[in-house]
């Protein structure tokens, strides 16, 4: 799609994260898994992007977990829309840098 | 359990001067427990057991429960002032971890130093006005500290912006 802004690494890591419902620290763990330990999200940075990826509606708020009274979280359809662009546009990025760096990499 | 208290000043634009020294204090076995106005209430520990935590953030109990539930224990207040210790063996503990919210965290404060800031000053250049009271200059001197340091405040942020030309 053209014209459309590249989302930041956490911003990535947390709608991808929430292609199943996760609680905050359930993002944070599945984000450091996902990037063998390469990204970390800290708390504050992940609070604050929940709260704007919730008011764009990229993600909505599930439920609350009744036992742990713990919040979930999980992508929307819009959010998934916007995820599958993403990854179309970090495929061009890594092909082209395929393409040119081919022989070094 | 063995406790102390310290009195400490830090300017606002100083916080992670005081961020550094209470881990310093934290790898020397004293852990933050209180904290007060310039008052900080040190309990025992093991040496480097824990990292400590401090930002500027509303009152907001959504967030100290959501901190909580990522493993960092809320210690206190202080006016607009919040403080996490988190145990070192639970792992790294940032409040932030990149130039985005690093960035929004410093826009925060500056919109305090400034409404605070042009508060002083407007009541200080009506004071000056006014013979009955004496006082006005204490406002602007204030005003003038609050706007030197928003100053200092967004100086780390053009730094931050600069960076982030380059990377996020």
């Amino acid at each position: 799609m053209p014209g459309t802004p590249a989302l930041t690494e956490a911003t990535y890591y947390i709608l991808l994260s929430l292609y199943r419902p996760r609680h905050g620290y359930g993002i944070m763990q599945q984000t450091e898994e996902l990037s063998d330990g390469r990204v970390r999200l800290a708390a504050g940075t992940l609070y604050g992007a929940l709260n704007t990826l919730c008011d764009k509606g990229w993600i909505i708020l599930k439920t609350v977990d009744e036992d742990s009274r713990r919040k979930e979280y999980l992508l929307t359809d819009k959010g998934r829309e916007i995820l599958i662009n993403e990854v179309k546009r970090l495929k061009e990025l890594a092909r082209n840098g395929e393409l040119i760096l081919g022989e070094e990499l | 359990m063995e406790r102390k208290t310290m009195t400490r000043w830090f300017w606002v634009w100083q916080f992670e001067k005081e961020e550094e020294w209470l881990n310093e204090m934290a790898a020397n076995g004293w852990v933050l427990e209180t904290v007060g106005f310039c008052r900080y209430t040190f309990a025992r520990c093991e040496p480097g057991e824990y990292t400590v935590r401090t930002e500027m953030h509303p009152y907001d109990d959504q967030y100290v429960k959501f901190m909580e539930e990522t493993g960092a224990e809320y210690v206190g207040r202080m006016m607009m002032w919040i403080y996490f210790r988190k145990k070192t063996e639970d792992g790294v503990f940032d409040l932030y971890s990149d130039i985005d919210s690093k960035i929004s965290h410093l826009n925060r404060i500056g919109k305090v130093l400034l409404a605070i800031g042009w508060a002083n000053l407007i009541i200080g250049v009506v004071n000056s006005w006014n013979p009955s009271v004496r006082l006005g200059w204490i406002n602007l001197l204030v005003a003038t500290l609050l706007m030197y340091g928003l100053g200092r405040i967004h100086g780390k942020k053009e730094a931050l912006e600069k960076e982030r030309e380059l990377h996020e």
